[in-house]
């Protein structure tokens, strides 16, 4: 990273430590009063500047939700969520977001995709396409700035999505399960250069998934979330060594920590699945 | 290591070449039917022997001024193309953003694409009269459709995630159509294009052919009614050959416009 960028990213930032994202008693109910949905009750909690920090639960369990929340996709909830005391109610400019599908602009090359948000910003050309190649180079995509979208894979895409939100440099990444389509050992090929690029920028980071080994692999917390209604069930601190890489897959203390909070999923997946059966059986008797 | 040979159907132009060889076996295939009066010999006042069409092309150059005509209906098709982009695709966008319009028309719009409009030739020659305008008017009116509707396409199936990554970066309503919804609907508007120009085409020769008024249209009416059959397989098969050529420019046309596909 260039002293320029390194002074841009720290500049502003509250002291490592300090919350920067408070997530206070948030509520979102879907649907009027009689059919009335609620996908996130009463969730509370908040990532410290640096932190990567994992929402996990079953399908249904309100991660999407809770997404487009903090993302400011949704502007109507009940509760609060605070950047720097500003309640979010709209796309914050702080917030950078990595989406679960794939979001790269097809006509547009790795660069142009890659510089987008500083072309709004009326950046210069030479300007933003240095910041750009910057970011390429970071997400391991050197000498692909000339392709198009549809020459890459899916992982690559991926990466391409990921270095357009950070070259905002937004002082919060948000994604959402941005691996979800990809096969397994590249997922845990990008979990790799996910954490490389947390240590490097200190990013702060929270990571919607519904996948145990990913969530263990990359955080410092994963906030554990129930089955409808989404509530926080626990929060817990994943205290394996920095810098990590996906050898920890392998050690003792990733499993335990995976058997751990399987533990507290797997009644959230059970009750999950149940409820599914059950109305994929009632849908059966309606014809 | 030695170095890998393309297979043959994978080169570029076996494709282009299998096509030419199909159509020289076809013409060769009814050749050999007319010349032995198969599937009956009056076959022949009908249908011209491929051999006489060929020798027909050069008598329709020469005498026929067959590239002044051209020129008449390029110009027509091309004003009508042009005008058919210009009002199709801000209406396409006008049905997008707004929803009682796009509910109200949509329809009609479609059954516009469906109707048989060239058939209304009389009432287009009595509001405009008897010329060029005439038969650009009713080539606007048969392309028009296709532009419009597959503009709406494009719009409305501009992938979620997209407007949702314009939304996370605070785009304005201008800045979200100019940097997401109309690239992302440019393919699609293509498409559009492509159709109405097609329509253009047919309706350009249609109408000419019709009122015996204009260019290629009118050249295969007179050669026609003078029972000049080679001379009139030329002509259709001139046509033929243009839009082949018309097409592909534009598919080059579109390739330089998107590099990404």
């Amino acid at each position: 990273m260039t002293s320029v960028e390194t002074k841009s990213r720290v500049a502003g930032k509250p002291e490592t430590g300090q919350p920067v994202l408070i997530i206070d008693d948030v509520v979102k109910t879907f649907g009027d009063a009689e059919e009335a949905v609620t996908a996130v009750d009463h969730v509370s909690f908040n990532v410290k500047q640096g932190e990567f920090v994992a929402v996990i639960g079953p399908s249904g369990c309100g991660k999407s939700t809770l997404f487009n929340i903090i993302g400011g996709l949704l502007g109507e909830y009940d509760g609060n969520v605070l950047i720097d005391d500003e309640r979010i109610s709209g796309p914050h400019p702080s917030v950078g977001m990595v989406f679960q599908e794939e979001s790269t602009f097809p006509w547009r090359s790795v660069i142009d995709n890659v510089a987008f948000p500083l072309e709004l910003r009326g950046v210069a050309k030479s300007e933003r396409y240095d910041r750009a190649r910057h970011f390429i180079g970071l997400v391991g995509l050197d000498g692909f700035e000339k392709r198009f979208p549809s020459q890459l894979s899916g992982g690559m895409k991926q990466r391409v999505s990921i270095a357009r939100t950070l070259v905002s440099n937004p002082r919060i990444l948000l994604m959402d399960e941005p691996f979800a389509a990809l096969d397994e050992q590249t997922r845990l090929l990008l979990g790799d250069k996910i954490t490389q690029i947390q240590q490097e920028l200190k990013q702060t980071t929270l990571l919607i998934t519904h996948n145990l080994t990913e969530a263990v692999q990359l955080s410092d917390r994963i906030v554990v979330m129930t089955y409808r209604p989404g509530k926080v069930k626990r929060i817990a601190d994943i205290n394996l060594p920095r810098p990590r890489t996906s050898d920890v897959v392998g050690s003792d203390a990733f499993g335990h920590y995976v058997a751990e909070i399987w533990n507290d999923l797997r009644e959230e997946a059970s009750r999950g699945m149940q409820e599914s059966e059950q109305v994929a059986r009632a849908d059966r008797r309606h014809g | 290591m030695a170095s890998r040979k393309t297979p043959l159907v994978a080169t570029s132009w076996f494709p282009p070449v299998v096509g030419a060889l199909t159509v020289v076996a076809i013409g060769c295939i009814i050749e050999a039917l007319l010349r032995n009066d198969l599937p009956s010999p009056n076959t022949r006042y009908i249908i011209p022997l491929p051999s006489d069409v060929l020798l027909a092309f050069e008598r329709i150059v020469v005498e026929e001024g067959v590239l002044t005509r051209t020129g008449v209906s390029a110009f027509e098709v091309l004003t009508a193309g042009i005008a058919c982009v210009i009002v199709g695709v801000p209406l396409g966008v006008l049905l997008y953003r707004f929803d009682i319009l796009r509910r109200a028309l949509e329809d009609w719009i479609a059954a516009l694409a469906a109707a048989p409009i060239v058939l209304a030739f009389p009432l287009f020659l009595v509001l405009f009269g008897r010329g060029s305008t005439t038969i650009i008017v009713i080539a606007f009116a048969y392309g028009l459709a296709p532009i419009v509707l597959k503009t709406l396409e494009g719009l409305i199936e501009t992938r979620r995630v997209l407007i949702n990554v314009g939304k996370s970066l605070n785009l304005s309503q201008t800045q979200m159509f100019w940097k997401i919804l109309f690239p992302s609907a440019i393919p699609s508007i293509f498409t559009g294009i492509r159709l109405s120009w097609t329509f253009c085409v047919i309706a350009v020769i249609g109408v000419e052919f019709l009122v015996n008024l204009g260019g290629l249209g009118q050249l295969i009416n007179d050669l026609a009614e003078r029972y000049d059959m080679p001379g009139t397989y030329a002509g259709i098969g001139f046509v033929i050959l243009v839009s082949v050529i018309f097409f592909i420019i534009l598919e080059w046309i579109e390739k330089w416009l998107q590099p990404a596909r």
